[in-house]
């Protein structure tokens, strides 16, 4: 009984934003409702994603600065259960990914559900994969349904930027270690007078590719290079973000977005790092990795970004049984890896024929394209890429190329650049981003791509569910 | 960003019609091979490539090819700039033609050479054009000095981009334009820090030294491959510059920062210059023992330019390296060069299976050398040893030989990682059923050696090759207890494997070819000069050494100190002295294998006596390794002390020397005289195939004077009736381990007769 009073309340609530949409006119293209088949597949779990939400993105050092990352976890959580009603204690497990840790809160998916008021029996664990970690945390939550052990799962991630660990020097935490074990006094003294200046440099969280020891600016400045894509192209796609981004906020599209009072702050209820610019101001900026002849600039590059997100999936006799109407499928997905000297954000790449491949469709059938846009580098030379058979069967051991998706359906709303990217966070956008566009646009499939550091790399199909 | 082409894009077809000299050359039509050049828009990009060779070198037709283009770009109005650049990859320009300089019968020829190749890059140096020099690959000697004559350098970040003047390595100085520029662009005492030791310099370090003025990163994959879109983003980085200095957005004077402004200061004292002069030159003397001319001419060359002005620098310059290409110096090591080309060939062809596993026997000194040698070619290695503080040392040894590289970064921590993870260290032969090659370098002792290869026989697969790593025991006596002597084949190693680059590899009778085809291969794989030699006692290498350190012993009885004998071997151009070797190589080895070859060659081998290393031995004397030897050797890294306990050793084996042969000079020639006569013995007796490979393992195995280009080169040089005369007058004192062999005397007979063409 309980359950059903919450539905009917949930679906008030969203009523009202989505009534509001509807009545304004866009230009997007509308792809009509194309009887396409469905993915669902015999003796396989049909698993949904019922709701997705996310703070604000906001630059780092802004609004949340003061904060901790379970605080922005925790609020998405909040809004998670705001937004679609669910009780508490109805959720299986919740899983969280993230990037750069906190060190107080490393499992911080548990911190963040015990401070949401979620059950305290509710099991929670963290995973981190780079900028695909609430990627892997969805797809975890995946697996875990489909192998019948939950029914219903949150996933989500976070990432907060304004603090980072900062760390002491080897040298001195070994001395800081030893004075623990110290017995006398004079041990202690010894110790302390071995402190040299050299001690007290302190170690920052790594920026560059651990095995290679390369930034990924940089690595992505190389890449434009290697695929022969000039600045202008790059600008003009960041401009392109920007704009997209700026439109959609606009007209109330980024609806995932909830509010969120920051302690003795403002209510944030809006991303603050959208910024449409010209071409000749972004012309300004000088190369921020390679120099003087480089192409990645601050202005068409991703940057350092506060947030966090959550989704809700479900298994679909659950989120029925609920009563919820849920937003989309969740179906194939693939990891993928390559050389990450060369190849470090080439992860879509690799990743789209292969997720098309095992879902039996072709680019030609999505509807909707959620790339995440580290930089616009990456995407450019991605989409030149994927565009290439000589590369397809030079590199990928593949016949033909798979085919570059049509801009037209190609980010929308916005991508990272624009929006934001907290690293662990932006995963839940991309499918939540998928789901909404699909239903505003009337399409059928949406899919996800992004690359990681590392050299990895994730595909989603999503499926529109019907309406 | 970068514009790829801008405007209109003309293609200059290689073959064309000359207009320009129409009157000199009517209507002739010539074809460029090796240059040929493109506009873009106002830059004109001149591209090298020599079509018969894998590198490119400033020929006699590249020079005249690239002439004539520079008189068309010059010529051409419409042009503002140029950009230099090379289509091969991994190579700019190698250097000079070294045949072209070997086919001169003159020092006025090469004189000539060199002043041509001046003039040229004079041309390229005043050019109202500015030129950008656009480095991928390896930008050496002559292809530096054009390099440095162009107004800009842009480099690539490639492993393979090198900059260096290598010509000291040949005894030679950089003949056009290198010994005038370099110091004036870099300092002097960087410039004499390259061309003094002929290192090659990567590109970062260029950059810092102000050697190039931009870098540019490799690519990896995009729309081509690596290797060609590197190359066309480093020219169209490189017509960026060109357009950026001729626009005058790019200044052509360095930044300087205020150390390099105070440093640039104090050098322009002309005392300070002396003083760098004269410590550069004590240093040079010091280390060359005035044996190698060519590096106090480098100074002498840069001294003339530096006081005198240009024209003298210049002239001081052609004139040395017309000197310089005829002396038997330098003809000595560039014939060092060809033989070290020649030996790094498998002229046993393709094995039939390329070693993927490879397992070696035994981790001390040179098992876990050459254990660390393979794991960095990404062979999978088995290293196995009977004890856990034997491997564990050895594990430790590859460990660190890769750690030291990362400090000096010439590779990642991550790349040591890996490489060391195709390392696997065990007591027992489990993975052997998948090894491809079996390297034993158990201790010395033949039954030993049987045992390890009949355990090991039972093991490995039919095809797995049998290597064994013996400075003595012939090979045919190992591989007596075989089951399949046609697998069993000789690798002699030497320590440290990973700084030796010589690799002796012995085959028996019975040795199949493709046996040897797959430890030639392996060899070159590992980095090492491979000479392939016959099987019996000592080889090649172990049979030339040991006559020379029975002398050592005999001179050592006669009275000489330890450090008088190393000075005598040093100074007739020896790496390392004789008393030093023998302690480096262990008193005990050194005794058991002049037992060994005495045994078999006689008295031959005698000399010195046996007994006074024995002695030794039993005293514990056994060289570095036990701290005491002919030396003392602390911890300190400069030891040098005479063992005070050899005196009374010596003295109780002491021999009187004979005035008549005991001159510091009748010594040395008594120390090479053994070992030339035993080189050219094993060449007689088909042990060595041929005199190149005689010369490269006695230059890199043995440390024989390579300004004497080796034993054969030596003789060919010094002449075999002149060496036949000293050896007579010895063997009247001392017998039959002076007496010449047979080819020596032929060679003494017939003037015309030389090892080396």
């Amino acid at each position: 009984m309980a359950s059903m009073l919450m539905n009917s309340v949930r679906n008030c609530s969203l009523k009202s934003p989505r009534a509001v949409q509807f009545g304004k006119s866009f230009t997007f293209p509308a792809c009509g409702t194309k009887s396409k088949k469905t993915l669902s597949k015999t003796g396989v779990k049909n698993i949904v994603l019922v709701d997705g939400v996310r703070t604000p993105f906001l630059q780092s050092g802004t609004t949340y600065a003061d904060l901790m990352p379970h605080d922005l976890a925790r609020t998405a959580l909040q809004g998670l259960l705001n937004r679609t009603g669910i009780p508490k204690d109805a959720v299986d497990y919740i899983i969280y990914g993230t990037v750069i840790q906190e060190v107080k809160t490393s499992n911080v998916a548990r911190e963040a559900a015990l401070g949401a008021g979620f059950s305290d029996r509710i099991p929670a664990h963290t995973v981190t994969m780079a900028c695909i970690s609430s990627n892997q945390a969805m797809t975890t939550a995946v697996g875990m349904i489909a192998a019948g052990q939950c029914d219903a799962v949150v996933a989500g991630g976070v990432e907060f930027m304004s603090d980072v660990p900062i760390r002491h020097s080897r040298k001195m935490r070994k001395t800081m270690l030893s004075l623990n074990k110290a017995k006398t006094l004079g041990a202690r003294l010894a110790l302390l007078g071995s402190i040299r200046p050299a001690h007290l440099a302190p170690e920052l969280p790594a920026v560059a590719e651990f095995s290679t020891e390369e930034t990924m600016g940089h690595s992505a400045d190389r890449l434009a290079a290697a695929f022969g894509v000039s600045r202008r192209e790059q600008d003009e796609y960041a401009l392109r973000s920007h704009s997209l981004a700026k439109r959609a906020q606009d007209e109330g599209l980024l609806s995932d977005v909830v509010g969120f009072k920051v302690p003795g702050k403002d209510i944030v209820s809006k991303d603050n790092g959208i910024r449409p610019s010209s071409m000749e101001q972004m012309a300004k900026l000088k190369p921020a990795f390679v120099k003087p002849h480089g192409t990645v600039t601050a202005a068409n590059s991703s940057y350092l970004t506060d947030g966090a997100s959550a989704v809700l999936i479900m298994s679909e006799e659950k989120a029925l049984a609920l009563g919820y109407k849920p937003k989309a499928y969740l179906r194939d997905f693939v990891y993928v890896s390559q050389d990450p000297k060369d190849q470090l954000l080439l992860g879509p790449s690799y990743a789209t024929p292969k997720v098309l491949e095992r879902s039996g469709l072709k680019l030609a059938d999505i509807d909707v394209f959620e790339f995440h846009e580290a930089f616009a580098g990456q995407i450019l030379s991605n989409l030149k890429a994927m565009d290439s058979d000589w590369f397809a069967k030079t590199y990928m051991g593949r016949t033909s190329k798979v085919g570059s998706p049509p801009l037209d359906k190609f980010n929308l709303w916005g991508g990272s650049l624009s929006l934001g990217h907290p690293f662990g966070a932006t995963g839940c956008r991309l499918v939540t981003t998928v789901a909404h566009r699909l239903k505003k646009e009337g399409g059928q499939y949406g899919l996800v791509a992004a690359c990681a550091a590392g050299g990895q790399g994730h595909a989603m199909v999503i499926e529109a569910y019907p309406q | 960003g970068v514009a790829t082409s801008c405007g209109c894009s003309v293609q200059i077809t290689r073959s064309r019609r000359n207009t320009l000299f129409s009157g000199i050359h009517t209507c002739c039509t010539f074809a460029w091979t090796h240059v040929n050049y493109e506009i873009k828009g106002d830059v004109a990009v001149i591209r090298i490539s020599d079509p018969n060779s894998k590198v490119n070198t400033l020929s006699l037709q590249m020079q005249k090819e690239m002439t004539e283009v520079m008189d068309e770009v010059m010529g051409n109005s419409a042009i503002k700039s140029v950009v230099l650049i090379s289509s091969k990859p991994g190579c700019f320009i190698a250097g000079a033609d070294i045949n072209m300089i070997q086919a001169c019968k003159s020092t006025e020829e090469v004189t000539r050479l060199s002043q041509e190749g001046q003039k040229i890059f004079e041309k390229i140096e005043k050019s109202p054009k500015p030129i950008v020099a656009a480095i991928n690959g390896s930008c050496l000697g002559g292809g530096l000095e054009f390099a440095i004559a162009c107004q800009y350098r842009v480099a690539t970040k490639s492993k393979k981009t090198a900059l260096g003047t290598p010509e000291v390595m040949l005894g030679l100085l950089p003949g056009a334009g290198g010994t005038q520029r370099l110091p004036k662009m870099i300092g002097l005492p960087n410039a004499f820090d390259m061309m003094l030791t002929g290192r090659n310099i990567r590109a970062d370090k260029a950059k810092k030294m102000g050697l190039v003025h931009q870098l540019v990163d490799t690519l990896g994959p995009g729309l081509k491959s690596p290797e060609e879109r590197t190359i066309e983003y480093l020219e169209e980085v490189a017509i960026d510059c060109a357009r950026g200095i001729v626009n005058k957005k790019l200044a052509l004077t360095k930044e300087m920062n205020m150390m390099q402004k105070i440093q640039d200061h104090v050098m322009s004292y002309s005392f300070v210059q002396n003083r760098i002069y004269s410590t550069v030159e004590k240093k040079v003397l010091k280390q060359t023992k005035g044996l190698y001319p060519a590096p106090m001419k480098i100074i002498e060359c840069v001294k003339a330019g530096m006081e005198q002005g240009p024209d003298a620098g210049y002239l001081a310059e052609s004139q040395n390296f017309g000197k310089l290409a005829m002396t038997p110096e330098s003809k000595a090591l560039v014939g060092l060069y060809h033989g070290q080309v020649a030996c790094k060939k498998n002229r046993f062809g393709v094995p039939e299976k390329e070693v993927k596993t490879l397992a070696i026997l035994g981790a001390g000194l040179i098992g876990a050398g050459i254990a660390q040698v393979t794991v960095e070619k990404s062979i999978n290695t088995i290293l196995k040893d009977i004890t856990e503080e034997a491997l564990n040392q050895g594990q430790h040894q590859v460990y660190k030989g890769l750690n030291d590289k990362t400090k000096k970064k010439s590779i990642t921590s991550f790349e040591r990682d890996s490489i060391l993870s195709n390392l696997t260290g065990q007591l027992d032969y489990s993975g052997f059923e998948k090894a491809d090659m079996v390297i034993e370098a158990v201790f010395e002792d033949l039954a030993i050696k049987h045992k390890v290869l009949k355990e090991v026989e039972a093991v490995i697969p039919p095809n797995c090759v049998f290597a064994s790593n013996t400075a003595a025991l012939a090979i045919k006596d190992i591989a007596a207890a075989s089951k399949r002597p046609e697998k069993v084949v000789g690798m002699h190693y030497f320590s440290p494997v990973d700084k030796m680059q010589l690799l002796e590899i012995i085959t028996t009778d019975k040795t199949s070819k493709d046996t040897t085809a797959s430890a030639v291969a392996l060899g070159l794989k590992q980095g090492k000069v491979v000479i392939v030699v016959g099987d019996g006692p000592g080889f090649y290498t172990t049979r030339c050494l040991a006559p020379m350190l029975a002398e050592a012993v005999r001179v050592l009885q006669e009275g000489v100190d330890p450090k008088k004998l190393d000075s005598l071997t040093t100074g007739f151009g020896f790496p390392v002295g004789a008393a030093t070797l023998a302690d480096e190589l262990g008193i005990d080895v050194a005794a058991h294998m002049a037992e060994n070859l005495g045994k078999a060659f006689g008295s031959r081998f005698g000399g010195g006596n046996l007994e006074l290393l024995k002695t030794m031995v039993a005293k514990g004397f056994k060289g570095r390794k036990s701290g005491k030897g002919f030396y003392i050797y602390q911890s300190e890294p400069k030891p040098k002390d005479i063992n005070p306990e050899l005196k009374e050793i010596v003295e109780s084996y002491k021999m009187m020397p004979n005035p008549a042969v005991s001159s510091d000079s009748d010594v040395q020639y008594r120390l090479i005289s053994r070992f030339v006569n035993e080189a050219v013995l094993c060449l007689q007796e088909g042990i060595l195939t041929n005199p190149v490979e005689g010369d490269i393992g006695a230059v890199f195995g043995l440390g024989f004077p390579p300004f004497l280009g080796g034993p054969f080169r030596f003789v060919d040089n010094f002449g075999a009736d002149k060496l036949v005369e000293k050896m007579k007058t010895f063997e009247e004192v001392f017998g039959n381990q002076f007496t010449p062999c047979q080819l020596l005397l032929d060679h003494a007979k017939d003037p015309s007769r030389k090892f080396h063409n």
